[in-house]
């Protein structure tokens, strides 16, 4: 008899296959994910993924834990509030770029800032994928969209330099063809306290690819032969440029006091 | 696997083996694990599964060495493998991890 | 360090007695953004929270404060926000959500004129109708509309308690005018308060339906970390919780959620009658204009005016078979609100044409006077 899949006790089956297109990172990130929970150890029972809206959006649907797909955008607070009104569970944001990071970004760099204890996991696929591929703000400029049909003018965010400098304690980032080093980033950054973040780049073959001529596996080619493994290195310092180069790593790893330890230390420690 | 130089200590290392499963009806077709295997255990089918789509097919598969790659590649959770129970030399029956 | 309950009587102003009954009710968890003239509520919460083991967090925003309270429901923790109109605005689409999910919460709306920034440290009752359909697709919500510091501490306690047991945000629509005045307040026995909890899932975790509802219509509700494995989304969803794409789960999903407000109308809506048996003209009114309404029609009953007051406690869902029964024997309604006519328009919707409905209205900055409705009282029929 054919074993399991090693990670079906982790995935709602009835809900496979999920609704991800043919060569799309997603699932590879997410299954990253799960086998980083996995590894982790943690209780399952406490483990709790939260969206937002977007193709990533769809992940919290798939995994066999509490799981709360919330608005566009706003998968962080929601978060937010559920940690903090129980610091046992381990929250972990999957999310997509233009949920976290356009209409959400507010929240993101306030709740790094606050250093609640979050493991925020982006899939950066440069583009909006649920909506037809419009351009995002992680868009490279002059890159073709339904939205920039010429080109975009505008530039994308750093996402890392953006992480750290909102104070987030762990931030890494990796393309999906990294996977093994993606898993062993999402399991430290869940045994971790503190907001981490993780960015993971991967194709949109469909919308983003398409139209800027770009097949997954020219996308990987780009990933094998422009990626270079910085880890340490300076965010400021740190493209993600198929021309230049895409520098990959565990750029930040540091401690400092989180929301619910400087709260229970100012506000509670009288009674 | 083929060596330009016999390693030294080639009768003391023990190669991993592996059985690689899919699980056509949720493969979409996407080929990275066909294009990343090591061995280049897998080959596309020429049938179609139920939504269309052409699965791997396992090739070779005395050659996988359970690297598990074309587990963590798959978006699709549509492949993988576990390791071969393999006798050693001795009488003790080893599981690879 | 003081407990939840501050028994005894204090002379609290609406806001801190919003404050101290959302604590008598159980509340844990406040997610606030500061704005006048809501902000007391904040600043009291941030320092009686923590005297109770609950948590206050100020966030960036009224969007991520209504999205936290949703979250810190989902955790178990009796949650609440309190705004004023724009950040209402801004709270309208997570409010949707905690619709769509049962995420039972407290919003509070301590209104202020608008449109926009409008006048910030004034009254008004204008957001009425955004209580009602302010966030989009159909569904049915509870709200409240006190009248005295002492109502608003009781009504807090009953938002909580009809929001744990029909799972749905209520919304208390106090104003600027009640927030602000100081008066007496008595706060009972912590023994003699009523406090109702969410129902809660009993039997196996395995394959568990969160949204699977008894013959009320009211599913029970696990918390994040219980072991049920629940999946929740804003999407239309079936009884597993899962997505589903279709015009009958979007039927069945729907209907459930308005109907369990609709079946329960009776138990929800809470009204005050004033003079009310032989009277032919109906003053309707709610929260601070109930108060010199209430007034108006003592002093119309001197003038030998038979008028009578109808108070509305809960204005959400609306008190439709009242004005329906008043509308076949009384000559006319008269209602009384600080906007250009929002309740009134259900006034006139319910009497069906059988009695003509007047509106003394104001867009906001000032109460209506007394005088202001005993002038039409005594005009108008």
């Amino acid at each position: 008899m054919q074993p399991d899949h090693p990670l079906n006790d982790l995935l709602r089956k009835d809900r496979i296959p999920h609704i991800w297109c043919s060569g799309c990172g997603i699932g590879t990130i997410f299954s990253a994910c799960l086998n980083a929970i996995k590894a982790s150890e943690i209780d399952l029972s406490k483990v709790v993924m939260v969206s937002g809206i977007g193709c990533s959006g769809r992940g919290a649907g798939y995994i066999n834990v509490d799981s709360f797909h919330t608005t566009h955008g706003r998968a962080i607070p929601f978060a937010t509030g559920m940690k903090l009104a129980n610091p046992s569970l381990h929250v972990i944001v999957f999310s997509g770029d233009g949920d976290l990071f356009a209409i959400g970004g507010n929240h993101f760099i306030h709740a790094a800032r606050r250093n609640i204890e979050l493991t925020v996991i982006c899939v950066n696929n440069l583009n909006y994928g649920m909506t037809g591929g419009q351009a995002a703000a992680t868009t490279p400029n002059r890159a073709k969209t339904t939205t920039t049909p010429l080109g975009n003018p505008e530039s994308p965010f750093n996402l890392p330099l953006l992480a750290y400098a909102s104070g987030a304690t762990y931030v890494a980032r990796w393309t999906m063809l990294h996977t093994r080093d993606l898993t062993n980033s999402i399991k430290e950054a869940l045994q971790k306290k503190g907001f981490s973040f993780i960015e993971a780049l991967c194709p949109c073959p469909v919308n983003y690819g398409r139209r800027n001529k770009l097949r997954p596996l020219d996308v990987f080619k780009a990933y094998q032969q422009k990626s270079i493994v910085k880890n340490g290195a300076n965010p400021i310092e740190i493209d993600a440029d198929s021309d230049k180069g895409i520098i990959v790593g565990k750029f930040i790893d540091t401690e400092r006091p989180t929301y619910t330890e400087m709260y229970n230390k100012i506000y509670r420690s009288k009674g | 696997m083929e060596f330009w130089r016999k390693p030294l200590d080639a009768d003391d290392i023990h190669i991993t083996r592996g059985n690689v499963y899919v699980l056509d009806d949720r493969c979409k077709g996407c080929g990275y694990c066909i294009e990343f295997c090591p061995q280049k255990v897998l080959k596309a089918s020429k049938g179609f599964n139920k939504k269309g789509y052409h699965y791997p097919e396992i090739l070779k598969p005395k050659d996988c060495l359970n690297c598990h790659y074309c587990e963590i590649i798959c978006p699709d959770f549509a492949i993988y493998s576990i390791a071969q129970v393999v006798a050693e030399k001795g009488s003790k029956n080893e599981v690879n991890k | 360090m003081k407990g939840r309950v501050r028994t005894g009587a204090h002379y609290w102003t609406g806001d801190i007695a919003c404050a101290e009954g959302a604590l008598a009710a159980g509340c844990m968890f406040f997610g606030g953004y500061p704005i006048t003239p809501a902000t007391e509520i904040a600043e009291h919460m941030s320092e009686r929270l923590p005297e109770v083991l609950g948590t206050f967090i100020q966030m960036e925003d009224e969007i991520a404060a209504m999205a936290a309270i949703l979250g810190a429901s989902w955790a178990g923790a009796k949650s609440m926000t309190a705004t004023s109109g724009p950040g209402f605005s801004l709270m309208m689409e997570n409010l949707g959500l905690g619709i769509c999910t049962e995420t039972p919460c407290v919003v509070v709306n301590v209104q202020r004129p608008g449109p926009s920034t409008g006048l910030p440290t004034l009254g008004a009752q204008g957001d009425m109708m955004q209580a009602r359909w302010g966030s989009h697709g159909h569904y049915e919500i509870i709200a409240m509309s006190p009248c005295s510091p002492q109502e608003t501490f009781y009504q807090t306690i009953e938002a909580f308690n009809l929001s744990e047991i029909y799972r749905v945000p209520v919304l208390i629509m106090t104003d600027e005018i009640v927030g602000h005045m100081s008066e007496k307040v008595i706060v009972p026995d912590a023994k003699d308060i009523v406090i109702l909890n969410r129902p809660k899932p009993k039997g196996k975790k395995e394959n568990f339906k969160p949204y699977a509802a008894g013959r009320n219509g009211i599913p029970p509700m696990p918390s994040a970390g219980e072991g049920y494995n629940v999946h929740i989304t804003g999407l239309t969803h079936d009884e597993r919780g899962y997505p589903v794409m279709t015009p009958e789960a979007q039927v069945e999903m729907v209907q459930r959620i308005v109907d369990k407000i609709r079946n329960n109308c009776h138990d929800i809506i809470k009204t005050e009658s004033h003079l009310l048996e032989d009277a032919d003209i109906v003053v309707v009114s709610y929260g601070i204009s109930s108060r010199t309404s209430l007034s108006a029609v003592y002093e119309a009953r001197k003038c030998g005016i038979k008028a009578g007051l109808l108070r509305l406690i809960t204005v959400w869902p609306f008190p439709c078979e009242e004005i329906r029964a008043l509308a076949k024997r009384v000559k006319g309604f008269v209602t009384v609100e600080i906007n250009l006519g929002q309740i009134h328009l259900e006034v006139e919707r319910c009497s069906e044409g059988k009695a003509p409905a007047i509106l003394v209205g104001h867009p906001g900055g000032t109460i209506i006077t007394p005088d202001d409705v005993l002038k039409v009282l005594k005009e108008a029929f």
